[in-house]
């Protein structure tokens, strides 16, 4: 029932605010929705916390094999959660931005939601693969219609990018129905299929393609920063705080369960992807000088060492990235704001051309300086948990170990290729400290210049929001447990769906 | 049987009716009455069995379940198109009643062509087709593009149909027989002369339907023709192409698929290439969506090459997604001023219903989910999957259709992002606007559910 109206609150408020007239209504009845669905998440992980309100199956494509089938697990849990907290935090941080035709954008970032919990929440390949895709054609309108200048190749490339990425997965998934001896898309039945290691191997790839492209991972990035760049503020929130989290949902829940001798056979490969995209783009970040292309490549970064955790096949591993799941959405969703503000007081996200804010802008400042803290996972934040629990994964992993053979001539025994994934990963964090710190420095401190020098400091709602973030932040550094057993369960079964050592020769 | 009857039957009262009515609505109401009228015969004989004629046809042409529901959807989807377009056609020239007699011969032709048992009465049936097509593709006489491609059309069409005389009699030569339930039977021994003639079949079917390598007409042909019969044409006449390839290659060829599936896969591969490519650089919407049909050709003739269960549910519902989006779309494009890409900027502002429902049938001929389009596409991967042998093909299908979008989503951004007056010759009524978003609701029903259409197949 809670899964259920998760999706459907959302497309008929959605579908509702298409008809509202222009002004005002539609922002309060955005956030009205969406303050509904919090309350909804909410009463699903505490009052109704019970498998009878948590999924419903209902009869959608019998010919097909393809059941409308909804379930809350730990793992949805932990998502659903954070899209319904990160959309009210959203329309709040973005209240006093005039959008023109404002009653369809906001029918578009409710429908947008709704596809997002409807991917968090289904567990039907086919409807999986149909919430995927509901969830890109809002975000594709948003962007084209309120983006910036050069949105329209910009978002055409995003779209049509991950779009081929769906398609391949589409293939995939009709492969695995096709071998299912059922005939059906439900997620046991994918799970228990078994193919050959080589099938899986290809199969590994058309899925994981599909996610790569939509996290994304080093090499299929290219459509992030313009993308992030060209779309209105609260969409890019939506697109890296929520979206992203799609792809990496995806690995957890339909890749690694479904073909594990695939992932044990490239988990090395995708993890050098991964490291490569880490130190990447940390590197590009340092040289960025427009704050929102900084956050875009720092996005980037983060992202890759969620992934490289997630194949580590380690339950702390696991638990760090779902953990991490959550806070870098809040955290990226406060850098957001924060720039959002800069950008709408000053004109410009330049950090060449700002400084000296900090002088007049305390409140911001200091807000400003916490959640970076948090993007640099520092202790005492929640970033600093969740990458603790990864690198711990990483470090033990067993996953890299073995014998690879590459170009068929040169043989290696990787037995420390996990100490060589931290210490990479490491600079990345390093990495990190550094350009965030630098446009800290730059952006606040330092002498004011002409444009800085009549800052006022943020307003109470403004302030409001991101004390809401720094709080999230600062609870979940200090107590991080509830966070953490909540998807406990989900993980360990998942785990076990992946575990194949009773396949591998001693 | 009834609607073939009927069909011609109306054929001859609408030739009767150019000189007998003076007024051109009242030709119109009747035609449009007689197309209700098929479609309702049609209905009566496939689901209550109720024969208004029938007369034996010494096993010539049989009416099973399957004909009989495709002819449905492909009855429907005319009476749809006469709903919209029929009043554009009194823009193409003079005989106005006669244009609606050749269609109704037309679906004459394909009553026969979607119930044949004996090659002779595919023949039959694809010239009764293919004839008024060469008539009604020159019907602006004045226009010397309608000149041309009506020439080029009766000549390659000409060409195509003695391919087919020829397959036919080599067929009989090994077979002894027109009959084409179980014609050949044993794969395992060499018939080079059943092979050379089914080849030729099988190339002179591509050629009705507009698949590469014989897909050279199209483009020119839909494009110099009046935009109303370009959407006639790109629609109905292709599915029931399908219609009459798929009967065939089931009926006649479905123990030799060893035989030619291997050759109808690069068929396939090469209609998708070649007619999603060469769409992207089309300039002018008209000659875009003759190569975009090109594109749609090759994901239905995948039904061809598979011919399982899948295949045959697919190509229904492909066929009723593909027409109806097609028609609508046809029909916004006919009364465009500037029938370029950049004629349909602004189009959202200027006519937001309008602009809305061409979007849904743009999404639905890209694949996007929630649209008939998207399945009938998924119907076709499945059937393609369950061959086990075609993985490559699908990948390719996955891919091209990926390009698709590219183009179909071109006239989407006009509409809605870019700055323009999208301006319309003459105007939009009101019915004709609730008919266009009733297209479009049905479309995205078919698109979530299905079964509303496929459980008449299994009634």
């Amino acid at each position: 029932m809670i899964a259920v109206l998760l999706i459907w609150i959302p497309v008929i408020s959605g579908l509702a605010c298409f008809f509202l007239p222009k002004g005002n209504a539609a922002r309060l009845f955005a956030l009205f929705s969406s303050v509904v669905i919090l309350l909804v998440s909410v009463l699903g992980l505490t009052v109704f916390n019970d498998p009878v309100y948590l999924q419903k199956k209902y009869e959608w494509l019998p010919v097909l094999g393809s059941t409308f089938f909804v379930k809350l697990d730990g793992i949805g849990q932990v998502l659903t959660l954070l899209t319904a907290v990160a959309f009210p935090i959203i329309f709040v941080s973005t209240w006093n931005h005039e959008y023109k035709n404002a009653s369809r954008f906001f029918a578009l970032m409710l429908l947008t939601q709704a596809g997002l919990m409807g991917v968090f929440v289904a567990m039907d390949a086919l409807l999986f693969y149909f919430f995927w895709e509901l969830a890109l054609i809002p975000a594709y309108f948003l962007c084209s219609i309120w983006g910036g200048e050069r949105r329209i190749p910009v978002t055409f490339k995003f779209f049509i990018y991950t779009f081929i990425g769906s398609l391949l997965m589409l293939v995939a998934i009709i492969y695995i129905y096709n071998g299912t001896s059922v005939k059906s898309f439900d997620i046991s039945a994918f799970y228990s299929v078994v193919f050959s290691s080589n099938t899986q191997g290809w199969l590994f790839w058309l899925f994981f393609v599909a996610f790569a492209i939509k996290m994304p991972v080093f090499p299929f990035h290219t459509w992030q920063p313009d993308t992030y760049e060209q779309s209105p503020t609260a969409v890019t929130m939506v697109l890296s705080g929520l979206m992203v989290k799609m792809g990496l949902y995806g690995l957890i829940r339909w890749l690694l369960p479904v073909v594990p001798v695939g992932v044990n056979n490239w988990a090395v490969s995708v993890s050098f992807l991964a490291v490569i995209g880490i130190v990447y783009a940390s590197l590009i970040a340092l040289k960025q000088n427009d704050l929102k292309r900084l956050v875009a490549y720092s996005s980037i970064a983060h992202m890759g060492l969620m992934v490289l955790a997630v194949f580590s096949n380690k339950e702390a591993g696991m638990q760090g990235a779902v953990m991490q799941m959550f806070n870098h959405g809040i955290n990226i969703i406060g850098l957001w704001i924060v720039v959002e503000l800069i950008e709408q007081q000053f004109g410009t996200r330049k950090m060449s051309e700002l400084g000296g804010i900090a002088q007049k802008a305390p409140a911001l400042a200091i807000l400003f300086v916490v959640v970076a803290l948090a993007n640099i996972a520092l202790p005492l934040t929640n970033g600093f948990v969740g990458e603790f629990l990864m690198f711990n994964g990483i470090f033990t992993s067993g996953a890299y170990d073995g014998m690879y053979t590459l170009f068929g001539r040169w043989q290696f025994n990787t037995s420390s290729l996990s100490l060589i994934f931290t210490v990479l990963a490491g600079v990345g964090i390093i990495l990190s400290a550094v350009y965030m710190l630098n446009a800290i420095q730059k952006v606040l401190y330092g002498d004011t210049v002409q444009r800085t020098a009549m800052t006022t400091d943020i307003k109470g709602n403004e302030k409001m929001i991101l004390g809401v973030i720094v709080c999230i932040i600062l609870f979940l550094g200090v107590y991080p447990q509830p966070l953490l057993d909540l998807p406990k369960e989900a993980i360990e079964s998942v785990l076990k769906e992946a575990d194949i050592s009773h396949l591998l020769k001693k | 049987m009834n609607a073939l009857l009927l069909s011609a039957v109306m054929g001859v009262v609408m030739m009767f009716s150019s000189f007998l009515l003076k007024m051109k609505v009242a030709q119109r109401n009747v035609a449009i009455g007689g197309m209700l009228a098929i479609l309702l015969v049609n209905v009566l004989e496939g689901w209550w069995g109720v024969h208004f004629f029938s007369f034996n046809t010494k096993g010539l042409l049989y009416f099973d379940h399957f004909s009989l529901f495709f002819t449905t959807i492909v009855f429907g989807c005319t009476f749809l198109f006469f709903l919209l377009s029929a009043k554009d056609m009194e823009n193409v020239g003079v005989s106005y009643a006669e244009y609606f007699a050749l269609v109704f011969f037309i679906l004459c032709g394909i009553s026969l062509v979607s119930s044949f048992r004996s090659l002779l009465l595919l023949f039959l049936g694809i010239e009764i087709i293919s004839i008024p097509l060469y008539i009604l593709t020159g019907s602006d006489k004045r226009n010397l593009k309608g000149n041309e491609a009506s020439l080029k059309y009766f000549l390659m069409g000409a060409f195509s149909t003695g391919l087919m005389l020829m397959g036919i009699t080599l067929l009989y030569g090994a077979s002894g027989t027109f009959h084409t339930v179980g014609m050949l039977t044993e794969p395992g021994k060499e018939q080079p002369l059943a092979m050379a003639g089914l080849m030729l079949l099988m190339f002179s079917m591509s050629f009705k339907v507009s698949a590469a390598p014989f897909h050279f007409w199209t483009p020119d042909v839909y494009d110099g023709a009046p935009t109303v019969f370009t959407s006639f044409m790109a629609t109905i006449v292709k599915a029931a192409g399908f219609m009459a390839f798929i009967r065939l290659f089931y009926d006649a060829f479905y123990l030799v698929q060893s035989w030619w599936q291997l050759i109808a896969a690069v068929m396939v591969a090469l209609t998708l290439l070649i007619g999603n490519i060469t769409a992207v650089f089309q300039q002018s919407v008209k000659r875009m969506l003759a190569y975009s049909s090109i594109a749609q050709a090759g994901f239905m003739m995948i039904a061809v090459m598979a011919l399982n269960e899948s295949a045959f549910e697919g190509l229904m519902l492909y066929a009723a997604a593909y027409c109806m989006a097609t028609i609508g779309l046809f029909a916004v494009l006919v009364k465009m001023k500037d029938q370029s890409f950049e004629g349909f900027n602004g189009l959202a502002k200027e006519q937001p219903v309008l602009a809305a429902a061409c979007a849904v049938f743009l999404m639905s001929l890209a694949g996007i989910p929630l649209t008939a389009g998207f399945l009938a596409k998924f119907y076709m991967l499945k059937a393609a999957v369950e061959t086990g042998r075609y993985l490559w093909l699908v990948i390719l299908a996955v891919l091209m259709a990926a390009v698709s979008v590219y183009y179909y989503f071109r006239v989407i951004q006009a509409m809605y992002f870019k700055e323009g007056t999208g301006l319309l010759i003459g105007f939009a009524s009101p019915a004709y606007k609730w008919i266009l978003s009733i297209l479009a609701v049905l479309i995205i029903l078919l698109g979530i559910f299905p079964n509303l259409l496929l459980n008449w197949f299994y009634f």
